[in-house]
């Protein structure tokens, strides 16, 4: 999957171009990108897009555990102008719109209310548009624009009872310090007033332990467990309480998916009712056995990831038939209904070819589909995932 | 142990004391070969060129309503005048 190559060297003569640069295959066409180690507080990460950063996870760092590490967690902002400097003292959380005391909160007012601490998966809308068929603009995204943290906050219903939500308030909308180019929209994005309030929707300040990389929305973002993560806005810095429905564009055009049981629309579709994107289905993958490897006959343990998206993983389960007859995965360590969670099962491989394929369904009876849904934006993709492996 | 587990778990978070923090961020790659000026001109001033040859291949259409799109939601300053010989490049860029 990953090979060495060699760069074009001497362009112009004005930066130091590395000799060497290690590329990735992501499995569908036109999908080499380069590993890039050039990002402030990051690891080696894929390059997808160095301006505004779009920088995937590679995907064997989900076999190294349920959490992904900070400095390997995917990243991705929509415009060029993102914040690269804070001032600590400075930053003020803003609450305003249909409160009855508008706030703007310092970052030791909000380390001094109540605290929550929960694992979730924070997993792109787009994730996997790579390989929807037939194929849609946009990121180009591998398995990769996912991960799982813990995260450690300040429940979003305390900053909202503090400010005083009036009774006509209908939703609330989030910004951050990214900043449009001029006369383009603002990045907004928002929920409903009950949602808002659940108690689970999180201003975190913490991810595994440790303050946010800055380009992962340093020193504080919204996390909205079991949802895509369009809504985790990054730096956060102003909270509006709307008493009408949001009409901004991120939300009455951008990121909307049809409206049908499982957001999928016949290919070529372009007219149909659709919604804002919201919770994530069910997914797996097999993390220590790639497709196309060749493995040794006999007993082997495969294991993989599972997540459920808007609730739990009721269960993970592994069809050797193409997908006619299914055998239960033993499940891991449970971190919580919004966490990944790790799965694994023995198969004895006979010599010869093997197929696998890995299906998790939901506590909330959402199962992953033999085929991809599609939808003109390349969300919610959620097949079941294969493995053709030849036993020699 | 439960009870230990967690105030372990808050004491790390409260060690999370919010810092100053500057950032430095990499240069683009490597421009687009010379004949597709064009492009470089119009598109790169807000995303890198990873973006474009990164996509799969789009018919002229497709790109032709990227191009409004980036006009008319992004504010792009493209010249109407330009958007037939740059939806041309953008094909040329992946192939023609």
């Amino acid at each position: 999957m990953i090979s060495r190559r060699t760069a074009l060297a001497g362009i112009s003569g004005a930066f130091a171009v590395p000799a060497l640069a290690r590329d990735v295959r992501l499995g569908f066409g036109n999908a080499t990108r380069l590993l890039g180690s050039g990002f402030s507080e990051k690891g080696e990460m894929i390059v997808q897009r160095t301006r505004a950063p779009l920088l995937e996870t590679p995907f064997e760092v989900f076999d190294d555990g349920l959490f992904t590490p900070n400095d390997r967690f995917y990243v991705r902002w929509h415009y060029q102008d993102i914040p690269l400097a804070v001032n600590a003292r400075d930053y003020r959380l803003k609450l305003s719109g249909a409160v009855s005391r508008p706030l703007a909160l310092t970052l030791g007012e909000l380390l001094k209310l109540p605290r929550i601490e929960l694992a979730a998966v924070n997993q792109c809308s787009g994730n996997s548009r790579g390989f929807v068929a037939p194929r849609v603009a946009g990121a180009q995204w591998g398995h990769g624009a996912m991960g799982c943290a813990r995260w450690t906050g300040v429940p979003l219903k305390a900053v909202l009872e503090r400010a005083g939500v009036k009774p006509d308030a209908l939703a609330v909308r989030f910004g951050g310090l990214d900043e449009p180019p001029p006369e383009a929209p603002r990045f907004l994005k928002s929920l409903g007033m009950d949602h808002a309030l659940d108690g689970e929707v999180m201003i975190a300040f913490a991810m595994n332990g440790a303050a946010l990389p800055m380009l992962n929305g340093y020193p504080i973002r919204l996390v909205v467990p079991g949802w895509f993560s369009t809504y985790w806005i990054k730096a956060l810095s102003s909270i509006e309480v709307l008493d009408k429905e949001d009409d901004n564009f991120w939300m009455a055009t951008a990121y909307r998916i049809p409206a049908t049981v499982d957001g999928g629309v016949p290919p070529g579709t372009t007219q149909f009712e659709s919604v804002p994107i919201n919770t994530m289905p069910p997914r797996s993958f097999f993390t220590n056995l790639r497709d196309g490897a060749i493995v040794p006959p006999g007993p082997r343990l495969v294991r993989g990831i599972a997540f459920g998206g808007a609730s739990a993983v009721a269960k993970v389960e592994l069809s050797r038939d193409g997908g006619v007859s299914w055998q239960p995965a033993t499940l891991g360590t449970d971190a919580g209904r919004y966490a990944f969670r790790g799965w694994q099962a023995t198969i004895d491989f006979a010599p010869g070819a093997a197929t696998l394929h890995v299906r998790c369904t939901a506590a909330d009876g959402r199962v992953q589909p033999m085929r991809p849904v599609w939808n003109p934006g390349g969300y919610l993709y959620n097949a079941v995932e294969k493995v053709e492996v030849r036993v020699a | 142990m439960k009870l230990i587990l967690a105030l372990a778990g808050l004491a790390m978070a409260a060690s999370v004391t919010f810092k100053n923090k500057t950032i430095d961020y990499p240069a683009d790659p490597p421009g687009l070969p010379d004949r597709f000026e064009l492009v470089t001109q119009n598109c790169t001033g807000c995303h890198s060129s990873e973006f474009l040859t990164a996509q799969p291949k789009l018919s002229r259409a497709t790109w032709a309503a990227e191009v409004a799109k980036m006009r008319r939601v992004y504010k792009a300053p493209i010249e109407p005048g330009d958007d037939a010989k740059l939806v041309e490049a953008l094909v040329a860029l992946q192939g023609g």
